[in-house]
């Protein structure tokens, strides 16, 4: 029998694999936001997996909303990556880092 | 027990994808592992019970959000090479982190004092339909949230083409209002009044 706990785990090892995605990867911003769907994924993970269980619908809802916001966020971030490459030519974080000076 | 075969090879897919996503060496095989980690994930929701999500997961991540994905990273011209060379440098740091968040949530799983109580999941009636449940919690409780959501879309639309827009100067292009306001009196059209010229004389032949 498959346990909630299982799904808890799973979704925690997700968000950690994301989490050190955006710590191991300083030179491409397209794969930054990648790393953010894998961590919105695991949030996602968790809402079906509670509401499985606890047998509420409402969390199924709230994943719905999620997936919502999360490909508004995906084509907001890849246009600013598209007017970066643009501007700079290049989409390496450190590169990023005109308000610094 | 079929069940769990299929929740433990979903489940290795879903985080062997996700590894390959943060080493992947080329940006285009880390998009296709994470196309991997979303059908795995939505193979993993249908085990769930949460078929609709499972569909839309597929349809929405693997056909629009990460065909976009692949088209900006076809799109721009970037040395995969060099994109690289800190990965070692900064893999303690990332290995630390990941192991420390793993292990808070790890911790506050298996200490299973979250609060509530968890019976097993009621079995669902055999008429039972997902998608209906879904559309008339959404419809009905979280209707407003839902025009929300429109609007944040709608929000997206926009962001997006208003960033990427670009009007280079020297090009050609229809003024499209001009057009449509012409009108045959303002000036398009003139009529001039000249004397009329006689005929020439015919000639015989």
């Amino acid at each position: 029998m498959i346990t909630l706990f299982d799904f808890l785990a799973l979704s925690g090892a997700l968000f950690a694999i994301g989490l050190a995605g955006v710590f191991l990867n300083r030179k491409n911003v397209i794969l930054l936001l990648m790393c953010v769907e894998l961590l919105l994924l695991a949030a996602n993970f968790n809402f079906i997996a509670f509401a499985r269980f606890l047998n509420d619908i409402s969390g199924q809802v709230f994943v719905f909303f999620i997936l919502t916001v999360a490909a508004a966020e995906a084509s907001i971030g890849l246009a600013i990556v598209v007017v970066l490459f643009r501007n700079r030519s290049s989409i390496n974080v450190d590169d990023i880092d005109s308000l610094k000076h | 027990m079929i069940q769990q075969i299929v929740f433990i090879v979903l489940a290795a897919l879903t985080v062997g994808s996700a590894l390959g996503v943060i080493t992947a060496r080329h940006t285009v095989h880390a998009a296709l592992f994470l196309v991997m980690t979303f059908v795995a994930s939505a193979g993993l929701w249908l085990l769930l019970h949460a078929e609709f999500l499972a569909l839309v997961l597929v349809l929405v991540y693997v056909g629009a959000v990460m065909v976009l994905f692949l088209f900006i990273v076809m799109m721009l011209d970037t040395d995969s090479q060099s994109l690289r060379q800190g990965l070692v440098r900064y893999a303690p740091l990332g290995v630390v982190v990941a192991l420390i968040v793993f292990a808070e949530i790890g911790y506050v799983v298996y200490n299973r004092e979250l609060g509530v109580s968890f019976g097993t999941p009621l079995p669902q009636a055999a008429g039972f339909s997902n998608t209906r449940a879904l559309g008339e919690t959404i419809y009905t409780v979280y209707a407003f949230p839902f025009e929300i959501a429109a609007v944040v879309l709608l929000v997206g639309i926009v962001a997006a083409i208003m960033l990427t827009l670009r009007r280079r100067p020297g090009v050609r292009h229809q003024n499209i209002s001009k057009q449509v306001r012409v009108s045959a009196k303002r000036g398009r059209l003139r009529i001039v009044n000249m004397p009329s010229e006689p005929r020439p004389p015919e000639k015989n032949p």
